[in-house]
């Protein structure tokens, strides 16, 4: 946030005589991003607040959700989010190797996470559970969906990185865009325990 | 014509023939006027070669500068449609009386209020605010450019985007029906079945991108890049409304996108979020929108109460009057109207508690409010006024706008509210703040500005004459409107029955009518102005004795803004540089680092449009070829690294000497 000042401007000089370097803003700005995102989360938690409850004579949580199924998911994608700190540990200690290795890991999580979400989805709409059912289970496709469609951009986005990782090796430039991928899959992790614990725990509670 | 083959299905989804309104005379003549003038100025650019030249220096320019004259410019041409729209709609209620069912047919009249709205707030209002954010605001903090620069141009490009949908369901479709706002159940599936919510609904989400992004960029600007010695409270007032504005953008528009989500949701994949059946609940759509709207009428208004400020100061000549309660009054603004949603909708039937709390809060809102009113006062007082054009706007702002807040605490109370909700007294509030405060505000910033975006300045005489009509044409239009909502009238109908109202819409058309002077005036301001740059030319750059730092460079500034990048020691940077004997560095110049243009802006809001008029019309495989290729050059451009170049010394040296010669000229 600080400017910097160089000690040699004098109290009364009017201009700088060297270029003025500013610091760079992109994780500032990711992170307001990521908190414009959290609103579309916290809209979506809203509406599955007030319509969570309205089954429309349909099924319910404890009749739909299989909490053994979601405990494996849910592991996969904490899985996922240690291994991505493992490969940014490998990215300060400069080797590209085993920082890819542990990308390609995270990915492979991740895609395992998106695997069985659509499972999940598979069975309760074959079930005849499906988002037209009833406004608790439109509220309910569309806030894991939504999290899920992020899941997947951050594949494609770590595909990318990972690609370009291969040709650049670790310049600045690489290594603030997968210190940026890096906070949007932790906090997609963190969005998912709040889908955990307030969608599938306490839906089985209600 | 309505029997499609399956392959015609699958080619073009829903688009077919009918789409085109040629049974439809009035429309079928705007889009005969609209091909004629846009075909000529085509040609005219195609004849003169100009291509080329836009293409370079403007479409694809990451100039924060340009893209803010473009952002302007979207937001005159699109001021014209929509008072083209709200001057049918006089005409239409002057008319429609007793036996006489006036000149629009409903079905037509609905879309028209639908369009009204929507093109004055989402594409000129917020073009005309983030286009002078863009101007100014790097400028003023001494800045080279914006954070962002390649997103800046996205973002300008999705607003066009949105735009040109909406435009487009002019003549291929139709618009919506449902008011501005498009409440559920009325724009849900079953009762809106036709495109109309579909454009309503993806040219929102396309620009809204443009303008969250916009909002991030702005904020990392303003917090990162800011002049050396330029601490938050030295900040210029404009630049702190800018930053409280875009703060609000980055916390509203994302509810914006999410609610209109959920409403499509409901319209494609059957869903029920504001359904009556299955358990839906359409006023979490009206909390929700509102939640985004109310934020959204302050986006609009603080920037140009920073405006307000800048030329208060300037036209008097002094310090702005309480800078640090100016500060202050609009952070408390920016958090109050988080506070205030439910006021829109106080006959929900929320109960008497929530009623209360939401009525206090907005009017609590007034608080700040007035404290920069009084703010402004007190810097006139004992000013030495100028009344050049900006402080002319200034003050008809003062004057209207004062009236239309003391209506809004009126319509703040719940039992008043409930009498005058949805009424004609409603309307003429809004009218009353937003024309007298952000467009007044927007005139005032478009000449105080212009000289330094464009290098001339714009010629008074036609400036008064278009203040003079917008401000008595406003209240012509307008006071009727209040008085015909006490009397009990409602918002949006195309007839009536009493013929005792007939006079009162008579006098507000005639309102109208001045308006339409007004427009016509400025656009011959713009117009002389234009013929007679040379003598309005500004060779100093500080054409009204300026007191922040965009005064303190070239006008227009050049591609760097600042040769040097200055210190600053005073709120008002320039007018302490001036008063502390400054003189401009003519040596020592350094390679200034600057970002490319690059077409990957336009590019990919080309698609976006693309797919946003495929999953309008549903054409599917066009919508995901669109989307595809949307995310495709997105990625390819991540692997462009050619992305900036450095102006070198004898280049800087070169323009520098220009504006020396240019100086001594203006002095001798």
């Amino acid at each position: 946030m600080s400017n910097h000042i160089t000690p040699a401007v004098n109290d009364q000089a009017f201009y700088l005589t060297e270029e003025h370097h500013v610091e760079n803003g992109t994780m500032l700005g990711f992170w307001i991003y990521l908190m414009s995102d959290c609103l579309i989360f916290a809209c979506l938690f809203a509406m599955f607040g007030v319509l969570g409850g309205n089954y429309a004579a349909g099924p319910g949580p404890k009749d739909l959700f299989d909490l053994d199924l979601v405990a494996v998911n849910t592991t996969m994608l904490l899985l996922s989010s240690i291994t991505y700190g493992f490969a940014m540990l490998e990215m300060a200690r400069n080797r590209k190797g085993a920082t890819l290795a542990w990308l390609a890991i995270t990915g492979c999580f991740g895609l395992a996470f998106v695997g069985i979400e659509l499972t999940e989805f598979h069975h309760m709409i074959a079930e005849g559970a499906g988002p037209q059912r009833s406004a608790f289970l439109s509220s309910f496709f569309t806030l894991v969906g939504t999290h899920g469609l992020h899941v997947s951009f951050g594949i494609l986005w770590l595909i990318t990185l990972m690609v370009q990782l291969t040709q650049r090796g670790f310049t600045v430039e690489m290594r603030r865009r997968l210190n940026c991928l890096s906070l949007f899959w932790h906090f997609l992790d963190l969005i998912w325990i709040g889908v955990f614990t307030f969608v599938y725990l306490m839906g089985v509670l209600r | 014509m309505h029997d499609q083959t399956p392959l015609m299905h699958t080619l073009f989804g829903r688009l077919t023939w009918d789409a085109v309104p040629l049974h439809e005379p009035i429309l079928l003549w705007t889009f005969v006027v609209v091909a004629l003038v846009g075909g000529s100025l085509l040609a005219a650019i195609t004849y003169h070669g100009k291509w080329g030249y836009l293409w370079r220096e403007w479409f694809t320019s990451v100039d924060h500068k340009k893209i803010g004259i473009m952002y302007i410019v979207l937001a005159v041409v699109m001021l014209l449609r929509g008072f083209a729209d709200a001057l049918m709609m006089r005409l239409q209620q002057a008319m429609a009386f007793g036996d006489s069912m006036g000149y629009l047919p409903p079905h037509h009249y609905d879309q028209i209020f639908t369009a009204h709205g929507v093109i004055m707030i989402f594409f000129v209002a917020m073009p005309l605010v983030v286009g002078l954010m863009n101007v100014v605001v790097p400028l003023q903090i001494g800045a080279r450019d914006v954070a962002f620069p390649f997103l800046n141009n996205f973002s300008f490009w999705m607003t066009v985007a949105g735009a040109v949908l909406v435009m487009m369901s002019l003549f291929v479709g139709e618009f919506a029906r449902t008011g501005w706002l498009a409440y559920p159940p009325l724009s849900g599936p079953a009762y809106s079945p036709d495109v109309g919510v579909d454009y309503y609904i993806w040219s929102l989400q396309i620009a809204g991108v443009g303008t969250l992004l916009s909002g991030v960029n702005f904020i990392v600007t303003i917090v990162k890049m800011r002049a050396p010695g330029m601490t938050l409270m030295k900040m210029p007032v404009f630049t702190w409304t800018a930053l409280c504005t875009n703060v609000l953008i980055v916390a509203a528009f994302p509810v914006l996108t999410a609610v209109l989500a959920l409403l499509s949701m409901d319209r494609y994949v059957g869903t029920n979020f504001f359904s009556n059946d299955f358990g839906g609940n359409a006023m979490m759509y009206v909390n929700l929108i509102w939640i985004w709207g109310h934020p959204e009428v302050y986006i609009l208004i603080l920037p140009v109460f920073g405006v307000f400020s800048e030329v208060v100061s300037t036209f008097c000549g002094k310090r702005l009057f309480g800078y640090t309660s100016m500060v202050y009054a609009t952070v408390v603004i920016t958090i109050l109207s988080y506070l205030v949603w439910l006021h829109h909708f106080f006959t929900m039937g929320s109960g008497a508690s929530v009623n209360s709390f939401f009525g206090i809060t907005t009017m609590i809102i007034s608080i700040p409010t007035g404290a920069k009113m009084f703010n402004w006062l007190f810097t006139m007082y004992r000013g030495r006024i100028r009344f050049e054009v900006p402080m002319l706007w200034t003050m008809g702002f003062m004057f209207t706008f004062v009236i239309g807040g003391m209506t809004g605490v009126l319509l703040a109370v719940p039992p008043a509210d409930f009498v005058l909700h949805n009424s004609l007294f409603l309307i003429a509030h809004f009218h009353n703040v937003i024309i007298g405060g952000v467009l007044f505000g927007a005139f005032a910033a478009i000449n105080f500005w212009f000289p330094k975006a464009m290098g001339f300045r714009l010629e008074p005489f036609w400036g008064k004459v278009s203040f003079w009509f917008w401000l008595s044409g406003f209240w012509f239009a307008f006071t009727p409107l209040y008085i015909l909502g006490l009397m009990g009238v409602t918002r949006r109908l195309s007839h009536f029955d009493d013929p005792s109202l007939q006079i009162w819409f008579q006098i507000a058309a005639f309102g109208a009518f001045l308006v339409l002077l007004g427009i016509l005036a400025f656009l011959m301001q713009l117009f002389v102005s234009f013929r007679n740059r040379d003598q309005l030319r500004d060779t100093t750059g500080d054409p009204w004795n300026g007191r922040t730092l965009e005064w303190s460079t070239s006008s227009p500034a050049p591609a760097y803004n600042f040769a040097f990048t200055p210190v600053v020691h005073d709120q008002d940077a320039w007018a302490d540089m001036k008063q502390r004997g400054y003189t401009r560095p003519t040596q020592g110049y350094l390679p200034i680092h600057m970002p490319k243009n690059t077409p990957a802006g336009i590019v990919l809001a080309g698609f976006a449009m693309t797919c946003g008029f495929a999953l309008i019309w549903q054409i599917w495989w066009l919508a995901i070829a669109a989307f595809v290729s949307m995310v495709a050059s997105a990625i390819i451009h991540t692997f462009n690294r050619d992305r900036d170049f450095y102006i070198q010394p004898d280049e800087v040296a070169q323009v520098e000497a220009e504006r020396t010669r240019l100086l001594a000229q203006a002095q001798g």
